[in-house]
């Protein structure tokens, strides 16, 4: 012992760190600190995710319209969206790869038994789609003299299609985490293994049809607001602004077409739900004794304590009688099961109901807002109605918090499973996880995508404010493609 | 094709050791695609404004696709043997997320720099280009020491000195890469800045070899086997190689043996770790593997989209060919 002395302090200091101080950094347990941080990272990244799949179309169809008709204000319109385009996947980029080594690093017992389900998608994902996306973006962006018109718009096209087929993946691993099928489990070494056994099964499982084109949608939703609520603001400093009266009439008539279908499939999403969920449809609407449900239109917290613990019976609801259990089974008597006759633990009630209610709420919003622009579009004064202009401005974020909302109802409405009736979430937590670490990382994730975040708001506002101060001459006349040397970011 | 997928054995016999020799592969070719990259990051340090545009010009349509190869080996790994991804990203939990950071760290620094034309918030985010650029391979090369020796803490001895050593080999790639982008002065200056650090380099793997000798007795076998003294060789020649062609002025030439330098050194992770896969949790490849139909699945998709993606490579780099110059590079 005593040969050991002058390396003691070294070693004290040491120990008092590790066994003092590192533990009281534990503010979380390692579960609820990684599906906090999940979450979070998660309700960033989805932003940008989005913003990828909804603004890949609208590239599309301004490029091959600038190459096709060779009118300067498609190239204008290309390039202003080019360069949100660039910084949201750069972004996306940035706030997605923690994710996937999130699976490994948070929870890694979860991708042992899930791995053989799940690891095929997603280096599918990158082999297939990201790499694309990666490659044709580099064209986009910096070979708009080094390649054809034609092999510019195939450009576009690609790095759409990338866009897409990622989502695609995704949501395939998304979706077979709600409902499973096509594995067998068998145990090994105290673990359960998910074994493959019929990949057609479990990649196009009950869900994924479902979620892939609600929210594919819902992206090309979100981004229409955005490039409406710009489109107006432009529209509004300058009533003759060509390039953006063009944007904004596109976008008032997609809006109101896909704000309709996602009303529509959302509903008969909502019944395949009630069928293969039911406890999450449960939570949707708050229903904890079992027998027949009503439909809750408009629910109104009397009491702060229904916030965080919302019951049907103690809101003030605008409600329609039968309505919810007509709409799990098409039969207005059907009984629903309610959250107390599970035999596991209810998701976060609070969290499920009042997400589905933003969500449904601002989506009839968006089909007024659609509704409102076409007739507008239709008997003229689209760029003179003020009040048109000013909502779609206001409205213009409101798509991507639907969207997020609506992410919350399924991941959160899932809990406690991490995959339905096979894995709980706290199984399949990384068991050498400490809560220090976990929750470490967890304030490096909230300070570090918030300040993502506001960089990305803040470059945005740049790229808008830079578009504001140009003078517009010669759109009409000047209907030659891009001049040589006027490159994506001049 | 159902017939194969359907099958309960692998379509090839030696289908887990391809794989294992995927995961290997994607490992280099990330290193010598990102490599380059964070080369030039720290070359950026000493550049002044003009170099730097041209510098930022020279990567900027690539680095994206480049960058993409990190995430190709994860989900690889992933595919193949998800056992060892939980393992290695969980035990090395802090660390992981300290790559992470790094990486976004320069990937930001190189855009936002373009975003105002405010001296301090320009230098700002070269800052942050710079040590992000210096600090994720260091990192990595911490990281995949701590995976291939089994080591629990990222903090022991051999780690830290193969992390240097990875910095060194970014340096040497950096200077090859921008010996084929550059003209003039900036091209002198890089490669006399990329013989010195291929000096340092084989100076470092020597060190490396010699750390791992003294520290791991469980690795005198294979350290002393006939493949690592092939790999010793192939860096000292390729080394030698490099340095005679940045002399000689054959910039391609010089390229290829700083690529070849990397390529050694993945093979030499390869060697130090097969047949284990993760040491410190005492998995084979056989062990860890995932079971036929996926892999056997995975595998036709690899067959079909490696090729791809190696031609989308070509496609850009021949795109994107012929020295930088400042206007190119985006703001």
């Amino acid at each position: 012992m005593h040969a050991s002395q002058p390396t003691s302090a070294t070693d004290a200091v040491l120990t008092v760190l590790t066994t003092e101080i590192w533990p009281i950094l534990a503010f979380l347990t390692p579960e609820l600190a990684s599906r906090i941080q999940f979450g979070w990272t998660i309700t960033i990244h989805i932003i940008f995710a989005a913003l990828s799949v909804g603004l890949a179309p609208f590239l599309v169809y301004f490029t091959v319209q600038e190459v096709r008709t060779g009118k300067q204000r498609y190239a204008r319109l290309r390039k202003f969206w080019t360069k949100i385009f660039a910084v949201g996947f750069i972004m996306g980029t940035v706030t997605g790869i923690p994710m996937g080594f999130m699976f490994g690093t948070n929870f890694a017992a979860f991708s042992q038994t899930a791995g053989e389900l799940i690891g095929g998608p997603l280096s599918f994902e990158a082999k297939m789609a990201f790499m694309m996306e990666a490659v044709f973006l580099g064209v986009l962006l910096f070979g708009r003299e080094r390649v054809s018109d034609w092999f510019y718009a195939l450009s576009s096209f690609m790095v759409a299609l990338g866009a897409w087929l990622s989502a695609f993946w995704i949501l395939v691993v998304n979706s077979w985490m709600q409902t499973p099928r096509g594995y067998e489990v068998v145990m090994e070494d105290g673990l359960p293994i998910a074994q493959l056994t019929d990949p057609m099964a479990a990649f196009f499982n009950p869900r994924f049809p479902w979620m892939y084109v609600h929210m594919q949608n819902a992206a090309v939703i979100s981004v229409t607001l955005l490039i409406a609520g710009i489109a107006a603001y432009f529209v509004w400093k300058n009533r003759d602004s060509e390039v953006w009266k063009t944007a904004l009439r596109v976008t008032v008539v997609v809006l109101l077409l896909t704000s309709a279908f996602q009303a529509i499939h959302g509903d008969m999403y909502g019944r395949h739900v009630a069928e293969t969920q039911p406890h999450k449809f449960a939570a949707m609407e708050a229903h904890y004794e079992t027998g027949q449900a009503d439909l809750h239109l408009i629910a109104i917290p009397t009491e702060l304590e229904s916030i965080t613990d919302p019951r049907a019976d103690n809101l003030y609801t605008i409600s329609i009688p039968h309505l919810a259990s007509f709409l799990a089974e098409g039969d207005p008597t059907a009984e629903i099961t309610g959250l107390n006759d599970f035999e596991y633990e209810s998701p976060p009630v609070a969290w499920v109901f009042w997400s589905f209610r933003v969500m449904v709420g601002l989506g009839f919003w968006f089909i007024a807002l659609g509704a409102w622009g076409t007739y507008r579009l239709w008997r003229g004064g689209l760029a003179d109605d003020d009040r048109l202009l000013k909502a779609l401005m206001v409205s213009s974020p409101l798509g991507f918090i639907a969207l997020i909302t609506g992410w919350y109802v399924a991941e959160i409405g899932r809990q406690p499973w991490i995959i339905q009736d096979v894995l709980t979430t706290a199984e399949g937590v990384s068991p050498p996880l400490s809560g220090t670490e976990a929750t470490l990382t967890l304030i490096a994730f909230v300070i570090g995508y918030v300040l993502l975040f506001s960089v990305f708001l803040y470059v945005l506002k740049r790229i808008v404010d830079e578009e504001a101060s140009r003078h517009e001459v010669g759109i009409e006349e000047d209907n030659r493609p891009d001049s040589p040397g006027v490159t994506a970011d001049d | 094709m159902t017939e194969i997928l359907s099958d309960s054995s692998y379509m090839i016999e030696s289908l887990p050791e391809v794989w294992f020799g995927l995961v290997v592969f994607a490992l280099g070719v990330y290193l010598l695609l990102d490599g380059f990259d964070f080369g030039l990051g720290i070359l950026f340090a000493e550049a002044d404004e003009s170099d730097r545009e041209v510098l930022l010009a020279a990567f900027g349509p690539l680095w994206k696709a480049n960058e993409v190869w990190l995430v190709l080996f994860g989900t690889v790994l992933f595919a193949g043997f998800p056992a060892v991804y939980a393992n290695i990203l969980s035990r090395h939990y802090l660390l992981v997320f300290a790559i992470l950071l790094a990486l976004s760290l320069r990937g930001l620094g190189s855009k936002l720099r373009e975003e105002r034309d405010d001296e301090e918030w320009v230098r700002f985010w070269d800052a942050c280009f710079v040590a992000g650029s210096i600090a994720s391979p260091f990192l990595l090369g911490v990281f995949v020491a701590s995976w291939v020796l089994g080591e629990a803490s990222a903090l022991a001895i051999a780690p830290l000195v193969v992390g240097v050593t990875v910095v060194a080999l970014s340096i040497v790639l950096g200077a090859a890469f921008l010996g084929v982008k550059t003209r003039g002065e900036l091209r002198d200056h890089v490669t006399r800045r990329g013989r010195q650090a291929t000096g340092i380099y084989v100076g470092l793997f020597v060190l490396t070899a010699i750390t791992l000798f003294v520290q791991y007795p469980g690795l005198h076998t294979v350290l002393l086997s006939a493949s690592t003294a092939a790999i010793v060789v192939a860096t000292v020649v390729f080394s030698i190689a490099t340095v005679f062609a940045a002399f000689r002025e054959r910039y391609h030439a010089a390229f290829l043996g700083a690529a070849g330098l990397a390529a050694a050194f993945v093979v030499f992770v390869g060697t130090l770790l097969y047949p284990a896969i993760d040491p410190a949790a005492g998995l084979s490849v056989r062990d860890a593997v995932v079971s036929p139909l996926p892999l056997n699945m995975t595998t036709i998709f690899a067959a079909i989209f490696m090729p791809i993606i190696v031609g989308y490579f070509l496609f850009l780099y021949s795109l994107f060919s012929g020295p930088a110059t400042p206007e190119q590079s985006y703001g």
